[in-house]
Formats: structure tokens, sequence, C-alpha cells
């Protein structure tokens, strides 16, 4: 197992983090860091826990009455799991892009306009509207219609549309469940063009069941199985040279 | 955190403090409705409890308050029921069976559903005015226990009818599917396979609507029961009275010993509700353990 | 095969039997749509009856009703206005106190909670409407009086608010019903930006819901319109046109139990407004039952 991290600023570390549903535990006691300004990927079958390890980052287990989370989220010199850190603060600063686009059924406008207004944005709101839809690559496709409702939108403009309603509130951390999942090969492939501009503004860590997806898009990329991180580095030293035998397995296509 | 930020004043605190009194505005509301429950029926035992004795179920009624009882409109809504059951049932039953297993899917259907859904809105009271008008007057029943019951029938079928089309859709269409593997015909399917593991859930249903229509006042007083009955009946053409309009003629005096013949009156009837309610749920309950479990 | 073999043919007897049972089937189907027909039917003939002898602009226009004294008058605005009255009332009560409550048991409320209230709700709507009648007048109104001591024996306001309560529960369970239809991803969306339970509660999920709220609210409208015996004891049966709910006024459901609790001789006009009354009540609640239809199905579509 490699930390990459050593000569690059670290966004956000994780010190023997675990989780459970009830009895089960979903990550096992897992340490790693997460590169500013890079793209990470966290890869593995089904049911390895990727998910939930990355919404440890923002606290969305919170919101599952079942999950116990164990060990620390450190993000800025402190422990994001302490009892005095407010959930809802973290996650203006680390923002959530989901599988299925779940844009709200209000205007595109409104849609990017909720983050600022809810968090007290202080500047001007169709200013940072427009910049939030320029830098999600989709501007110009609703630059006339931002009245209109967000529905209406295809899968993949949805999508880039909940990226720029992620991008408004100025987050550091974007996290992306696997965000084009759900798309056409297409509006994938935009979606991916997308990440690679992004990473020079955010840190991007994103979960994705497809490898080749993970090759193409991200600097670092983690392997999970059964809760557990197996192999974490370069991605492209991981994919052609993995140093753990299951991570080799996992690339060949053995299992999973 | 730590770090402040200028471009955003998330004024946490005070979104959390609005959070809270938000919360404590919804619980209040649901212990105002708790609230009036807990009062209402507070009020019914207390003023109810002094009148509320065998002799109160076995009298008729009467313009002395301490010989005064309730057994004619026990009978009544005793009569009216058992006939409602009889009526609404087979009809009830037997539309929700087409509509589920023998309309073909379309128009007719439809506007059939969207009637029954539409009649499920109506006011009772102008059901109680249809009864007058087709039952009492063009039948020629009169103000009977007939005429009574086949309002009141009227009024629950909507219920019955879409809690019968419920239970017989939760039937799974393998069970259907292997009966015409078999030859049967539809209503061989119908009768032997669907109707069967339906019918827990169409009593229940039953049982609920039953509990809907003897608490039921207006449609009974359109249909001419009578306010102050001094027998009992013995047929479905006698002249009748029910409990919900023995105890409304009872409220609707001034004199408080009248009120708490109301109450005792309430009393009776929320204890018959209370029972039908219960073994609807029981029931429920019963073959939902033994279906799913 | 040039023979067909019996065995494969239907037997006469068998398919005559179904058909018939498929026949009885259909009309027992058929039982609701005579039962619509027969109420317009019933209601239109003796409403024609009826406004043969009273000019219809009369009826709609007047603001007297008196048809059980010897100056008869027929104008059913004093009872539209008595109707409305108990409707705004019990509205103003219950459309914040059950929406509310549908929010507290849709987004905070845990599952023990939810499992103990939302079996008191359902109490509550099971009771019989004469028994809040007695509760009108045995507890609301006297505390009402002893706040607004001007405040008659019968009077709008008891009735408006034993309305209210009445019908807070179908206003909790539809929208709750209609919260409870909102994908979780919204809320989660929401949660991922840093938004409050508060503000995923207000902000995202009752928008979401709203023609489901809106839809839910039209039907307990339309209930109340209809209510009957709570008001009949506890309203009054004084139709004028006023606004003052200390006053006791009547309804339309209330005059149509005190015409049919008198001896008024069928066929008489007295006897006619019965079905002329009727009429209104029944085309007022129909048009607010088909509006709620209209929303329900005409903006379902509205989340995905």
């Amino acid at each position: 197992m490699n930390q990459p991290v050593t000569e690059l600023d670290t966004a956000l570390r994780t010190r023997d983090l675990s989780v459970w549903y009830g009895d089960t535990q979903a990550v096992k006691h897992i340490s790693l860091e997460i590169p500013r300004n890079r793209v990470v990927a966290f890869i593995g079958p089904s049911g390895c826990g990727k998910s939930t390890l990355l919404r440890c980052f923002n606290r969305m287990n919170d919101l599952i009455p079942a999950a116990r989370v164990g060990g620390e989220v450190n993000f800025r010199g402190q422990n994001l799991y302490d009892d005095d850190v407010d959930p809802v603060e973290v996650r203006r600063r680390i923002g959530m892009v989901f599988q299925k686009p779940n844009p709200f059924p209000k205007s595109i406008y409104e849609n990017v306009a909720f983050g600022l207004r809810i968090n007290g944005f202080k500047g001007d709101l169709s200013e940072q509207v427009e910049r939030s839809l320029r830098a999600a690559a989709i501007w110009d496709e609703v630059k006339d219609r931002l009245q209109d409702s967000a529905l209406g939108l295809s899968g993949g403009q949805q999508q880039r549309l909940c990226i720029a309603r992620a991008l408004a509130v100025e987050p550091e951390i974007l996290l992306m469940d696997e965000p084009a999942s759900a798309l056409d090969p297409i509006a994938t492939s935009r979606i991916e063009d997308l990440i690679e501009d992004l990473k020079n503004e955010y840190t991007i860590v994103i979960v994705t069941h497809n490898m080749q997806q993970a090759a193409r898009v991200s600097d670092y990329t983690a392997f999970l199985y059964i809760g557990e991180l197996i192999e974490y580095g370069d991605t492209e030293r991981l994919f052609t040279n993995p140093s753990e035998e299951r991570t080799e397995q996992y690339i060949t296509g053995r299992f999973g | 955190m730590s770090l402040q930020d200028e471009r955003f004043e998330p004024r946490l605190a005070r979104r959390r403090r609005n959070g809270k009194i938000f919360q404590a505005v919804c619980l209040s509301s649901i212990a105002f409705s708790i609230a009036m429950l807990i009062i209402l029926l507070f009020d019914v035992a207390k003023d109810g409890a002094a009148w509320f004795s065998f002799d109160f179920i076995t009298s008729f009624p009467s313009r002395i308050p301490d010989r005064a009882g309730v057994k004619p409109a026990i009978l009544g809504s005793l009569w009216v029921m058992m006939l409602v059951a009889a009526i609404s049932f087979p009809f009830g039953v037997g539309a929700a069976i087409y509509l589920e297993e023998y309309a073909p899917k379309g128009r007719v259907r439809r506007l059939i559903q969207t009637n029954i859904a539409n009649l499920a809105g109506v006011p009772s009271i102008v059901y109680g005015i249809l009864g007058l008008a087709i039952f009492v007057r063009f039948f020629g029943f009169g103000r009977s226990i007939l005429a009574g019951a086949a309002t009141l029938a009227l009024l629950v079928l909507p219920v019955v009818i879409i809690a019968a089309q419920e239970a017989i859709r939760a039937v799974p269409s393998s069970l259907r599917e292997a009966a015409y593997g078999v030859g049967a015909t539809r209503w061989q399917v119908v009768r032997h396979h669907v109707l069967p593991v339906a019918m827990p859930g169409i009593l229940t249903g039953m049982i609920l609507s039953l509990s809907r229509a003897i608490g039921e006042t207006a449609p009974v007083i359109l249909v001419g029961a009578l306010a102050f009955v001094a027998f009992t009946p013995t047929g479905p053409m006698d002249l009748f009275t029910v409990l919900p309009i023995q105890i409304f003629n009872w409220t609707a005096r001034p004199q408080a010993e009248f009120h708490g013949l109301a109450a005792a009156g309430i009393i009776v009837l929320l204890i018959v509700l209370l029972m039908m309610n219960a073994t609807a749920i029981l029931l429920r309950n019963y073959y939902q353990s033994r279906r799913g479990g | 095969m040039s023979q067909t073999d019996p065995d494969l043919k239907r037997r006469a007897g068998r398919r005559v039997g179904e058909g018939l049972i498929a026949g009885l089937l259909f009309t027992c189907g058929l039982v609701s749509v005579l039962t619509t027909i027969g109420i317009v039917v019933v209601l239109v003939t003796e409403s024609a009856g009826f406004f043969r002898q009273v000019p219809l602009v009369d009826f709609l226009t007047g603001t007297q009703w008196s048809p059980l004294y010897t100056d008869q008058q027929f104008g059913i605005l004093p009872l539209l206005n008595g109707t409305l009255m108990i409707a705004v009332g019990a509205m103003v009560l219950a459309l914040p106190i059950g929406l509310t409550s549908a929010i507290y048991l849709s987004e905070y409320a845990s599952k023990r909670v939810r499992g103990i209230v939302k079996p008191l709700l359902e109490i509550l709507a099971g009771i019989p409407t004469v028994v809040y009648g007695y509760f009108a007048l045995v507890f609301i109104t006297p505390v009402l009086r002893a706040v607004f001591p001007g405040a008659g024996v019968y009077n709008a306001a008891s009735g408006a608010i034993v309305v209210g309560i009445m019908i807070i529960p179908m206003v909790a369970s539809l929208s709750e019903d209609a919260l409870s239809a909102v994908p979780r991803s919204l809320r989660e969306a929401a949660y991922g930006l840093g938004a409050t339970k508060f503000e995923v509660s207000t902000r995202v999920a009752v928008p979401a819901a709203l023609s489901g709220i809106a839809a839910s609210f039209i039907l307990a409208v339309s209930r109340a319109i209809g209510e009957t015996m709570a008001v009949t004891l506890a309203a009054g049966a004084t139709p004028r046109m006023t606004l003052n709910f200390l006053e006791s006024i009547q309804t339309m459901t209330a005059y149509i139990v005190q015409v049919s609790l008198g001896e008024t001789p069928h066929g008489s006009l007295e006897y006619k407004t019965i079905f002329a009354v009727g009429l209104v009540l029944f085309l007022i609640t129909l048009a607010m039952n088909l509006l709620s239809n209209r929303i329900t199905t005409r903006f379902r579509e509205a989340y995905e």
C-alpha cells in the first residue's frame, strides 16, 4: 500500500476510519490521505464500502440512523467527527454530486441559487450562478432559459447542473458518487472532461465502478475490497503494475 | 470550523435556532390534536359515567331522565347494520371483482373507477336526500329500517369497493396464472383462488365501513328515523331510531341531565366502535402475519 | 385438424353460466354509476319543481332565507354565508396545524413517535360527527364564551373550531402521504449543500410536495362544507348575512336537517327547498373534489 502524498498538500486525511451499519462493519479501519487539487478515485466491487467511505467525508452518513462511525476524518486541522463540529458547516465546504441526477423541481437558476441563499452568500447572486454554470460547462446551453424548470433538461445536463449547484457554494473538495453511471456515453465523457478541468480549483474524490473511467480521469486510485483499503497509489502505476494480488485480480476482471 | 469565510455568512446559530422553533411549533400542533382528543374523551366519560348503567342500555327513552335508556336505539342500530352489511357486501365485492378481474382496461373501467372515487367525496347528507327520494318515496319503503339501511349502504359502498379492490389486487398474479393454467374458468379462478386469499382484506374493509355507517346521523335523519321511539323494532319495515340520533336528540335539549344521557349514549357508541375497529385491526394483523411471516 | 376435438370446445352450458356471472358482476359495478345518476336526477328534477315557483335569480342573490315562516323568502346567500364561515374558520385552524403535524411526522418523527401519533390521529378521524357536536356544546362553547363574553350560546366560531379539529387528521394524513412521496435523493441533495433539517423540510420537501398538499387542503375544505351534525348542534339555526363569528348562523347542511326534523308535508315548497339547497351543496363539493383530482394528476409528474 503506497501513500502518494508525501510532497503534496493534503486536503483531507482519514485515520483508522470505520463505519458500522448495525452490526455489519462496512468500512474497516481505513487511513488514507487525499491530496489537494488532484482527482482520487475509489474503485472496488459492489458492496466494498467505497460509497460509504465517501459519505464519511461530508458526514452524510449522519442521515442514516443505524450508521456508526469510528476513527477520524481530518480536514483543515480538525476532526470532522468531533462533538463540536456542525455537519451543516462541513457540507458547505465539502460538496457532493450523486449517482442519479437530483435537481430540485425548481428553475435552473433557483437550483444553483439554493445553496447560496441558505448559506447567506454575500455577493451578487446572479453573477455567482452564472460563474457556477460556466464552471460546470453548461452555461451556454441554459443561459437563455434560466427560469425554465430544471426537470426539462436531459440526464447529462441535469447532472452538470447538479455539479454547478455544488460548485456554487465554493467547496474545497467535491465528492462524486458514481456521477456518470446513470448517463449515456456522450454525457459521461463530457463529465469526465469537466472533472479534468475542475481539479485545478477543487480537490475531487470520485467513486466509480468503471475501472476505465478511473484510469482515464484520476491521478490516484484507491482499491477497496469488503471494507478494507487494499491498495492506494498513483493511478497509472496501480493499473499497470499493482502491488497487491487482489488488486491485480480485480483489475483483470477475475472478480467483481 | 476555524476559518471564517468572507464570501458566505452562514449564520448557523440563527438557522439552528429557527429550526428548533419550527420543530417546537410542529410538536405543539400534534400536541394540540392529542389534547383535544383527550379532553373530548375525558368530558364524555366524566359526563356520561353517572348515567351509564345496565338500566340505561335496557330502557326506552323517556321524558324523565332517570328512566331514559337507549334500548331501541341500540336495537335499531343493530338492525340497520345487519342490513347495511347484507346489502353492501354483495354489491361492493361484486363490483370490486368486476373491476379487478373482468372489466377490460379501458374507458368504461376508468369511468366507473373515477365515479366511485367521486362518490366517496359526496357529503353524507346528500346520500340522505337521495335515500329520501328513492327509498322512502319512490320505492315506497317509508321511514323504515330498510330505507335507512339502503341509504347507508349506498353511502359506504365506495369504501367497500375500494377496500375490496385493494385486497383483490394484493393477490399475487402467479396464483391466478396457476389456476388458469389448469383450465379453470374466470369465475372458478375468482371464487376458489382469488376470493379466499382476498377475503380477510375484504372483511377488514367491510368492518371499517360498517363502523363508519354506525356513526352516521344526517342521512338517517333525512330518511326519517324518529327522535323518540317507544318500541323495539321487529322487522325491516318498522319505524326506527339509531344510536347517533338518540345522542343528537339528547344533546340538542337544553337541560343538563339530557347532556349526561347523551354522554352515556356516546360511551356506548364509542365502545361499539372500539370493538369493531379492534376486530378489524386484529383481523388484518393476523392475516398479514400469516401471509408475510 | 379436420375434426375439432370436442373436449376443447367450450361447453355451451358453462359458457352461459360464465356469461351470467359476468353480467351479474357488471351490474354490481353499475350500482355506483346508478347512484351518481340517481343523485343528479333526484336533485335536478325536484329542484326544477322548486325553481318553477321561485325564480333562480332570487334564489341565488337573495339575502333573506325564511322558507318556514309566513313571510317566505328564498334567498340562499345567508346559508352560503354560514357554510363559508364554517369552512373558512375550520381551514384557518386545520391547515396550519394539519400541515405542521404532517411535516413533523414525515421529517422529524422517529418510527416510535409515528407509531403512536398516527393511530391517535386516526382515532380522532373516526369519531362520529355527532360526538364532535356534543364536544362543541360542552367544551368549546363554554370556553369561547369565557374568553369572549359576547358570544351566543350558538355561534359560528364553535362550529368552525370543532369542524377544524375534525379535519386536522385528514389534512395531516394526506399531506404526509404527499411528503413521503418526495424522493429521498432531493433531500440528500439539499443536505449536501449544507442545509439544516428545517430548511430541507420547508424549502425542498414541502415545495416538492405542494400539489399533493394543495389537493389535501381542497378535499378538507370540501369535507368542512359538507359537515352536518356538529354545525347543527353548535352553530345555530339563524340564517343571516354576517361576518361575526360570535353570532349564531345556519349552514346549508344544518338547514336541511332542520326541515327534515320538522313535519314538512311532502311535495310542498318547503319540502322542495331540501333539494334546491342540496343541489347547491352537491355542486360545490363536486367542483372541489374535481379540482383536487385535477391538481393531483396534472402536477404529479413534477418530481423527476
